[in-house]
């Protein structure tokens, strides 16, 4: 199995639920996160004092699949994530060992 | 005089306008400071509402009201509000309870100010004992000097000097502020100032408070006239076009040194403007006030980046806005006076000389410099004592939860959706499990 982690706009964030969900993707965990790449951030300024906010506002996402399923995933995310402008976010994949459903202690492929 | 009913109902509707403008100081110093220290700073003014109330009943109107002890001072012939119930205790065409309670709300939003100045980083006992101390030390005797009128033999500001001061740019802004430099001195820059972000954790709330100053300084500058006539409509007008004005003043300022025009500018523009018509608002015409206005605006948005360039933590430009704002418009009689308004002297722009100017500027000095120096001294004082300034440790963790006790904002039980807080649960209860029934856990107490 596979956990895929991507960080994205987070106004693209419907698009890629959507198109996950048409996948076949049944569920995911998404969490507001922070964070900068080659988009900086942006300057503020408050009552004469700049501020650089270097952390610019995302939303991480992450699923976890069977190994076979995981190259098509992130195609799927990379796609509706795309707006081809600076700051899309990024996708990657890491292997993971076990998986328990904690309703009935089902084991990996079953507990997807 | 006979009371009059009109200007009676003007003077008590004042006072509760007058009043709201110390909440409203709370949501606009609270917006601007962070999450962690929120409570505190909206804390520090509600407690001088309590502390001052109290004050100015036992001693404080007695001491700036009950005739005059070497033109500095009142006396203590009003103790407890000696004798002001009787219906033949009248002020001018108001009882003199209603007078009483219109000047308390000043008496209570003069030393709030100052806490502008030690945002996230004064101990609360530390706070109220300058509060008490520089209330008593400070404000009574100033506000005698300044507004304490009795043929000439009153308060030396206003009855002797003649300097202008119709609705407290002097005893209130110039006090305020002085005092505001020299408690960001005695405490200290904050920790990480000038390095860490300290930006403004809620700007809607800077602007609730600043709409509410707004609406309540109607009751400050008109209802200083202490009469429902010409005066008071004059200085109704004034006011607010000498705000609309200084928003559109200190707005140009910011959009050519910072190419935007923000919300923080809008809102500190309008109590700039708000700030520099409250001694000039009987004495200039409502063109004056434009000028006025756009000036002062203009003025205290360059004013409020002194504090990085000399180096002091005025934390929330106390300084910058009510030092620089009361002096700006203090001072602008001396140019913008006309004998057309209410105060009837002319400035030198409407052919009148330079001796009012001088007269202001007198004033002024001579209450900055008290003020700053009580101040100063006293901040000190309690430093040594009770402890003004909050260890590092407590600093950093924050205000609110070393002095009160509590977070503004819980994002995370917010919900609801969790039986309780994860940050928190009721102290000495345990985690409680699915089935309702309470277990005990190691961890029990390890993080309540």
């Amino acid at each position: 199995m596979k956990l895929i982690t991507a960080v994205i706009k987070p106004h693209k964030l419907e698009d890629v639920r959507g198109a996950l969900e048409t996948f076949g993707v049944t569920g995911m965990t998404v969490t507001e996160a922070s964070g900068y790449g080659r988009q900086k951030g942006h300057t503020e300024v408050y009552r004469g004092a700049e501020y650089e906010v270097d952390l610019v506002p995302k939303v991480k996402l992450e699923v976890v699949v069977e190994d076979g399923d995981s190259a098509d995933v992130v195609d799927v995310i990379v796609k509706a994530a795309q707006t081809g402008k600076i700051g899309d976010g990024k996708v990657w994949v890491t292997p993971v060992e076990t998986i328990v459903r904690v309703r009935t202690g089902e084991l990996d492929g079953d507990a997807l | 005089m006979e009371i009059n009913a009109g200007d009676t109902a003007w003077v008590l509707a004042s006072a509760a306008l007058v009043m709201l403008m110390t909440p409203g100081l709370a949501f606009f110093y609270g917006g601007m400071v962070r999450m962690k220290s929120v409570l505190n700073m909206m804390m520090m003014s509600f407690i001088t509402i309590a502390v001052v109330t109290i004050l100015w009943v036992v001693v404080g109107y007695s001491l700036t009201f009950a005739g005059d002890t070497g033109h500095v001072v009142g006396d203590f012939s009003a103790v407890g509000l000696k004798g002001l119930l009787a219906p033949e205790a009248v002020s001018g065409t108001t009882p003199t309870l209603a007078f009483v309670a219109f000047q308390l709300m000043f008496a209570i939003i003069t030393p709030a100010l100052i806490s502008g100045a030690i945002a996230d980083r004064a101990t609360f006992r530390g706070w109220i004992a300058f509060v008490v101390g520089w209330t008593l030390l400070v404000y009574f005797p100033v506000a005698h000097s300044v507004w304490f009128l009795d043929d000439g033999n009153g308060g030396w500001i206003g009855d002797k000097l003649k300097a202008i001061d119709f609705a407290g740019g002097t005893a209130v802004h110039v006090n305020a502020g002085a005092a505001a430099l020299a408690l960001a001195i005695v405490l200290g820059k904050r920790i990480g100032w000038k390095k860490d972000p300290m930006r403004p954790h809620s700007l809607p709330l800077v602007i609730l408070g600043a709409g509410l100053l707004w609406f309540g300084w109607f009751g400050f500058n008109a209802g200083s006239a202490l009469s429902a006539g010409t005066t008071a409509a004059v200085t109704f007008v004034n006011t607010q076009v000498a705000t609309a004005a200084a928003v559109i003043g200190w707005l140009i300022i910011e959009r050519i040194r910072h190419g935007k025009a923000t919300t923080l500018g809008m809102a500190s523009g309008a109590v700039a403007g708000l700030v520099a018509i409250t001694p000039s608002c009987g004495a200039v015409t409502p063109v004056g006030a434009i000028i006025l206005g756009l000036l002062a605006g203009a003025v205290c948005a360059f004013a409020v980046s002194l504090k990085y360039k000399l180096g002091f933590d005025d934390s929330l430009d106390v300084v910058g806005v009510h030092l620089v704002g009361g002096l700006f418009g203090s001072l602008a009689i001396g140019f913008l006076g006309s004998a057309a308004a209410p105060s009837a002297v002319n400035g030198l722009f409407y052919g009148g000389g330079a001796s009012q100017l001088g007269r202001q500027a007198l004033a002024n000095l001579v209450v900055g410099v008290y003020s700053f120096v009580v101040a100063f001294i006293l901040g000190k004082v309690i430093d040594k004592t009770i402890g003004f300034r909050l260890t590092e440790d407590d600093e950093v963790t924050g205000v609110d939860q070393v002095e009160h006790a509590e977070t503004a904002y819980d994002f995370l039980g917010a919900s609801g959706l969790r039986g309780h807080s994860p940050l928190a649960r009721p102290a000495g209860a345990a985690d409680s499990t699915d089935n309702g029934t309470t277990e005990t856990s190691e961890k029990e107490g390890a993080n309540a």
